[in-house]
């Protein structure tokens, strides 16, 4: 599981007209995916186009069930690599979704040294601060 | 082998209109030009196989790869200055490295740094002020700050030189103003001015007044070029690029290349004009209509100069009262409103170029049957001649 | 007009500073001592401004500093209606004077009104302390 190192500022998600939903919605405490309604496509990351059918009117943002996989992860052990934020060691995990998409994000309560490829985990939320809300990964049962 | 002689031509522009506050991110904003300059030209997207832009400009070719769903990009390049990425464009089709290339310009100057996928507007002012240690070193100390200051230095010493009133030097923004307000595209004006508003436009830096900087603006473009033979198979007559060149000189310096033996006349454009002319095989009064870079207006007349449409130094009295410059007369100028109608946005000077080519302009001209657009007044230029097939 | 600063905005620096280019350092360093210097090509005598590593005609990286007379003429000149940065006052001119050498460089005038200023007006360097640590080359209209 990730902790922070207190005094340095963890770096901001950039959010921009692309991505607000999806911050928005995070700071509810939800989560939601960019979807086209025309090719039934979910897209991740936040983007201004279908890439598949070129159309920006079909883009929508549909609930995500939060539920996936780990498909692959890091851990960071030294500092000559690592953000001075986050004491060591932490793991960064590449999640895929039911939906397919994948996200990345730390975990919660789970030692780096027992990630594994397929481990079964879900989306929880985190308030940082008064404006910045962020995810991680738990244990889920498969 | 002439490389840029009759091998490649536009055939797709797309343009997402001017905005003081487009409202989008560039990111999507890139997007919708070259989708809109695919269909313009009726190709499919997995055809386009190059990506070219100015180093300045955002987004990166992976986003707009990304965005638009587009397959393997064989090329991609950025240049620097003006249009000059339209070389890279050229010169990847002619040589055989990509059959379409997409040259995208999108920047929102006019409306901040907010709405970019990232901070290059401020990534593009520190280099402009900061990162250009001549300038940084020698001019800022003594309050030489901002373009209109640098070629206010060049322009004074060409009013010197040639005896060029001011009075004079408002005939370009006129018309320019009178082509604006007949293009709907055009943000800026509605009416046209007249010389008298030019005269009392507020001196910024004397000599410049406000009336001869083009605006910032917040725009998109995309510009599609492929081979004459790929033409053939698309949705419009293709605008054929004659011929096309950048041209640098020695001791240039950004609109400040006050170290050269004179600093009235624009070395950089007579290179351009020169191996235009001789890989076209015509000469200036071919020329039916003339797309000039009007940054800063009073660049002009000396780009008129270079480019052999009068003798040096007369090149503000060839604009004077405006008729030579306007439709109908000898050399009809920036017939789309310029960047001062239109906001400062190089490649729109080659989308009106090929828009007088297909015949589809705001302001068209009768028989624009070749049609001239150039870059870089004041530093590294570029250009190209189209013509009809 | 001398050019008039706000003593409480800093005026922007030269960028002898910057670490990436020093080429400039010993005209700076001259200045620090009511001195005008300018590069010079040891193997083909041209003058080089603004300075640089190597000469542009013969592509020698041998170069002196010498010193220029600190006499010219005014080249060209802008008059700033509107300040474009907080520690000028405007309005103040920004000169190019042509000096004897025949290089030319940026400066301000020293007690010369804008509407004084002409085209070939003759000339001379002076140096002004315009902060505790910095000096800059101005020109003055000779006697």
């Amino acid at each position: 599981m990730v902790e922070y190192v207190k005094g340095i500022p963890i770096m901001r998600p950039y959010i921009d007209q692309d991505n607000q939903a999806y911050w928005d919605a995070v700071k509810q405490h939800k989560l939601v995916l960019q979807h086209c309604h025309a090719c039934d496509l979910y897209l991740h990351p936040p983007r201004p186009m279908c890439p598949s059918c070129n159309a920006q009117d079909t883009l929508e943002w549909k609930p995500s069930s939060g539920k996936g996989q780990i498909y692959s992860f890091v851990n960071f052990t030294t500092d000559r690599m690592a953000y001075p934020a986050f004491k060591l060691p932490y793991a960064v995990v590449l999640v895929e979704l039911e939906e397919g998409v994948r996200l990345t994000g730390n975990t919660h309560q789970i030692h780096p040294d027992d990630i594994y490829v397929g481990m079964p985990v879900e989306i929880m939320f985190e308030d940082m601060d008064d404006d910045m809300t962020l995810y991680r990964f738990k244990k889920r049962d498969g | 082998m002439e490389l840029y002689k009759e091998k490649t031509a536009i055939v797709g522009i797309g343009v997402v209109p001017f905005s003081t506050d487009i409202g989008r991110t560039e990111w999507y904003t890139a997007c919708q030009a070259v989708k809109l300059a695919v269909d313009d030209a009726g190709l499919d997207m997995k055809r386009v196989d190059g990506l070219v832009k100015n180093v300045d400009d955002g987004p990166d070719q992976m986003y707009v790869q990304k965005g638009l769903g587009m397959d393997n990009l064989t090329y991609t390049a950025e240049s620097h200055w003006g249009t000059s990425p339209m070389m890279n464009a050229i010169t990847a089709v002619a040589s055989g490295s990509v059959n379409y290339a997409v040259y995208y310009q999108t920047a929102h100057r006019a409306s901040g740094p907010e709405k970019s996928i990232s901070d290059f507007r401020v990534a593009r002012e520190m280099r402009e002020d900061l990162l250009d240690l001549i300038r940084a070193d020698f001019y800022t100390p003594f309050g030489l700050i901002g373009q209109p200051g640098y070629v206010g230095m060049t322009i004074r010493r060409y009013m010197h030189e040639f005896n060029v009133t001011p009075e004079q030097m408002g005939w370009v923004p006129v018309v320019c103003s009178e082509n604006a307000a007949r293009n709907t595209e055009a943000v800026f004006f509605d009416k046209s001015i007249t010389i008298q508003d030019y005269i009392n436009s507020k001196v910024v830096v004397d000599p410049i007044r406000e009336l001869d900087c083009a605006p910032k603006v917040d725009g998109s473009i995309a510009i599609i070029v492929t081979t004459l033979e790929n033409a053939k198979s698309l949705r419009h007559p293709p605008a054929i690029i004659m011929a096309a060149t950048q041209g640098t000189s020695s001791e240039g310096q950004f609109f400040t290349s006050y170290m050269r033996d004179t600093i009235t006349e624009l070395p950089e454009m007579q290179f351009v004009a020169d191996e235009l002319y001789r890989v076209a095989g015509i000469g200036a009064k071919d020329v039916k209509v003339a797309q000039l870079d009007d940054s800063f207006a009073p660049l002009v007349p000396m780009q008129l100069e270079a480019l052999g449409f009068c003798d040096r130094g007369e090149g503000a009295a060839f604009c004077e009262g405006g008729d030579r410059i306007r439709n109908g007369g000898q050399l009809p100028l920036n017939t789309a409103g310029g960047a001062l109608g239109q906001g400062r946005f190089d490649s729109a000077r080659i989308v009106e170029a090929v828009r007088q080519v297909r015949g589809t302009s705001a302001n068209q001209v009768k028989d624009a049957d070749m049609v001239l657009s150039v870059s870089g007044a004041g530093g590294p230029a570029d250009g190209l001649i189209l013509r009809r097939q | 007009m001398t050019v008039e600063y706000n003593a409480e905005q800093k005026i922007p620096y030269p960028a002898l500073w910057h670490v990436l280019y020093r080429s400039s350092t010993p005209f700076w360093d001259g200045v620090k001592e009511d001195k005008l210097l300018l590069q010079k090509c040891k193997s083909c005598g041209s003058f080089l401004n603004p300075p640089r590593p190597m000469c542009p005609k013969c592509q020698s990286m041998e170069q002196e500093w010498v010193p220029a007379t600190g006499k010219g003429k005014l080249y060209s000149w802008v008059t700033y209606q509107e300040s474009p940065h907080p520690a000028f006052k405007a309005p103040y001119s920004a000169v190019l004077i042509e000096l004897e050498e025949g290089v030319r460089i940026v400066s301000n005038m020293v007690k010369v009104k804008p509407e004084e200023l002409q085209i070939g007006m003759p000339v001379q360097v002076t140096f002004e302390k315009v902060a505790e640590d910095l000096i800059l080359p101005k020109f003055e209209t000779m006697s």
